[in-house]
């Protein structure tokens, strides 16, 4: 069994201080702060424009902020250029150097640290081990494949123990099987070695598989951070109800005043009044969204739950089925079904009755 | 729509050997009769007229005065390579870095003299070299010089004028090389500890070479068989080999040994395409690596 590279001793926290980046007209990060802890797998996540590969670049060296500062290990290295921050970086696409082998290729980094040729070569198969591709460091990368190349690109990133590992959506080229192993893999060697990762993504699955916090970005601003399941069960605002997992949304009115955390009934377009848990503090008459997720919506008989709809269609993917509802109002909703139920779903065409537990049920205010 | 559907211009990744051979049979035909068949008689009369000899060979390659021309044209090719090298590196960076308009300026700022006859370039020379030409007058009015230099019909001036002439040919596999690389590659670099000059050094660069050779290997090729610009701003004293065989031919009418010239030149070109065959591609020439 080969000992793998250890940065655990090493791996340091990141602190991000009210980050600006302007380009242009367009202000990409508008005054993100957040917090990575020593040895934590954080994954930012958010829609393409969201800010978040720029807070990673910023991190990285490769872009300079307007505004604020950033921490690596409580050193500030806002203006630090790249090559002088000792982090560890895996790209999008394989930036492994055609011309160099696998195990130059690893052993490049320590090439730059002016480490010797024997300790080198030592510490590059050590490295290729950790990864488990002994016996392909004499290959040229154009010889591996696509998963085989981002592993290199791993073995690369960490060979040097960085303080931080930055991925920069590093799985989004390869294909879902093999993405998908390779996310558990990847997130088995982050605990093996204990390094700080920051890791980009616009795919939220990939986010709540790896990520022991989640930071959710959108125009530029940090929207929620938390760990997958605060982020799933209690989102803060309707974006992030609706960037995480599914959800139904619907507009509505509070029939009375309610305090964060409080039950509120909300008037729906329909006339129909449901019980939600209020996000934040709400005023009597306020426009609300209330959101419940899909697999939170349960069937009863129709005129017997808190709404009736009709079943529109039933889409069955083997451990679940989904169905597509319509309100009297011709709200859209959709209902999911786990597999193995007893009782046989309904037709299309039925009317069926609905029922939730009033906390499933989140009342967002309407101006997020 | 039963019938098989054609794949005669669309589709396949390869064409028939009928096909190909149609398409590539206007040039080939074009190429046999306009330069193989020329060269192999020249060769032939080298050889074997009136009788079979090598003497023509022989007074090539021991007469002082053919060798001297012979390995002054070689000295004046290698010369100029590295001049173009040294001169078109830096500014195909520049273009590969470059977008837009400011990449447009550069790209004509080299095609646009390609395109210009080389006797016009030539003659831009000779106007800016002669003894009351710009430069002379410059360095006059600059007070470096009392009496005007001679710079024109020197080895030096036929370096720099060459140089200028090849200079496309060695800025396009450079730059489509440099163009090639992805701005990744440098990132990684940088990230993985590499300053700005041991990314070159150690990336880029390294990278760039397959440019460097093509570049390099065309330079050469093309300087060792240049005619206008040396004949013409070069004196006697500075005859290149297409001079000489030229003169051979126009002159002395001694078509036999300007066949021998022309045949120890192609062995020499062969023997250096035979070296370089494992590095040099010259599909990179055309941006295909």
């Amino acid at each position: 069994m080969v000992q793998p590279v250890e940065v655990s001793s090493r791996s340091v926290g990141i602190g991000i201080r009210g980050i600006v980046k302007r380009f242009g007209s367009v202000t990409a990060v508008d005054g993100v702060s957040l917090t990575v802890e020593p040895g934590e797998f954080l994954a930012l996540l958010g829609p393409s424009g969201s800010g978040k590969t720029t807070i990673l670049m910023a991190i990285a060296g490769f872009e300079y902020p307007d505004e604020g500062q950033i921490l690596v290990g409580g050193e500030d290295v806002t203006w630090t250029p790249p090559y002088q921050r000792n982090l560890g970086m895996v790209f999008q696409k394989y930036t492994l150097f055609p011309h160099m082998s696998v195990l130059e290729n690893i052993a490049f980094p320590l090439k730059m640290r002016g480490v010797g040729r024997a300790e080198r070569e030592e510490r590059a198969r050590t490295a290729l081990a950790t990864v488990r591709l002994d016996g392909f460091g004499e290959r040229k990368p154009s010889q591996l494949s696509g998963g085989q190349q981002q592993r290199v690109a791993i073995a690369r990133a960490i060979v040097y123990k960085p303080r931080v590992l930055l991925m920069d959506e590093p799985l989004s080229a390869l294909d879902k099987n093999l993405r998908e192993e390779m996310q558990i893999e990847t997130k088995q060697l982050q605990r093996e070695i204990g390094v700080t990762v920051v890791f980009v993504t616009h795919d939220q699955t990939e986010a709540l598989t790896m990520a022991d916090r989640v930071a959710v970005l959108d125009h530029g601003r940090l929207q929620q951070i938390g760990t997958p399941h605060e982020l799933y069960e209690a989102p803060k605002s309707a974006f992030v109800a609706g960037f995480i997992g599914e959800t139904n949304f619907w507009q509505g009115v509070a029939r009375g005043a309610a305090a964060a955390g409080g039950s509120v009934s909300v008037e729906l377009a329909d006339g129909a009044v449901v019980e939600a848990t209020a996000v934040d503090a709400v005023a009597a008459r306020a426009k609300l969204r209330v959101a419940i997720r899909p697999e939170r919506l349960s069937l009863t008989a129709p005129g017997q739950g808190l709404l009736t709809a009709h079943v529109q269609q039933e889409i069955y993917s083997g451990n679940a089925t989904t169905l597509l509802l319509s309100t009297p109002s011709g709200q859209g909703l959709k209902l999911r079904l786990p597999a193995g139920g007893a009782m046989r779903g309904p037709a299309m065409g039925d009317l069926v009755g609905l029922r939730w537990a009033p906390q499933d049920a989140r009342a967002f205010g309407s101006a997020t | 729509m039963s019938a098989r559907p054609h794949r005669w211009l669309l589709g396949g990744r390869h064409y028939s050997r009928a096909a190909s051979l149609a398409l590539a049979a206007p040039f080939l035909v074009l190429a046999f009769v306009t330069f193989l068949l020329p060269l192999g008689s020249l060769l032939h009369e080298s050889l074997f007229l009136p009788t079979p000899t090598l003497a023509h060979y022989e007074r090539a390659v021991t007469a002082p005065v053919y060798l001297r021309v012979m390995l002054r044209t070689l000295r004046i090719a290698a010369i100029v390579t590295v001049l173009a090298l040294l001169l078109a590196w830096p500014l195909a960076l520049v273009m590969a870095r470059s977008t837009g308009l400011k990449l447009a300026i550069l790209v004509a700022s080299v095609l646009l003299p390609l395109w210009t006859s080389v006797l016009v370039r030539t003659y831009a020379w000779m106007v800016l070299l002669q003894k009351n030409g710009v430069i002379n007058q410059m360095l006059m009015a600059s007070g470096l010089v009392d009496e005007p230099l001679k710079l024109l019909y020197t080895e030096t001036a036929v370096v720099i004028a060459m140089s200028h002439v090849l200079l496309p040919f060695m800025v396009l596999p450079i730059y489509s090389a440099l163009r090639g690389i992805p701005d990744d590659y440098s990132r990684a670099a940088q990230m993985l500890g590499a300053s700005e000059w041991a990314t070159f050094r150690e990336v880029i660069f390294p990278l760039s070479l397959p440019g460097v050779t093509s570049g390099c290997l065309m330079v050469f090729l093309l300087a060792l068989g240049f005619f206008v610009t040396p004949a013409l701003i070069g004196g006697p004293q500075q005859m290149m080999i297409a001079t000489l065989v030229s003169q051979q031919v126009r002159e002395m009418l001694d078509w036999s040994f300007a066949g021998a010239l022309v045949g120890v030149m192609l062995a020499f070109v062969l023997l250096l395409a035979l070296i370089f065959k494992r590095a040099v591609r010259l599909d990179r020439f055309v941006g295909s690596a």
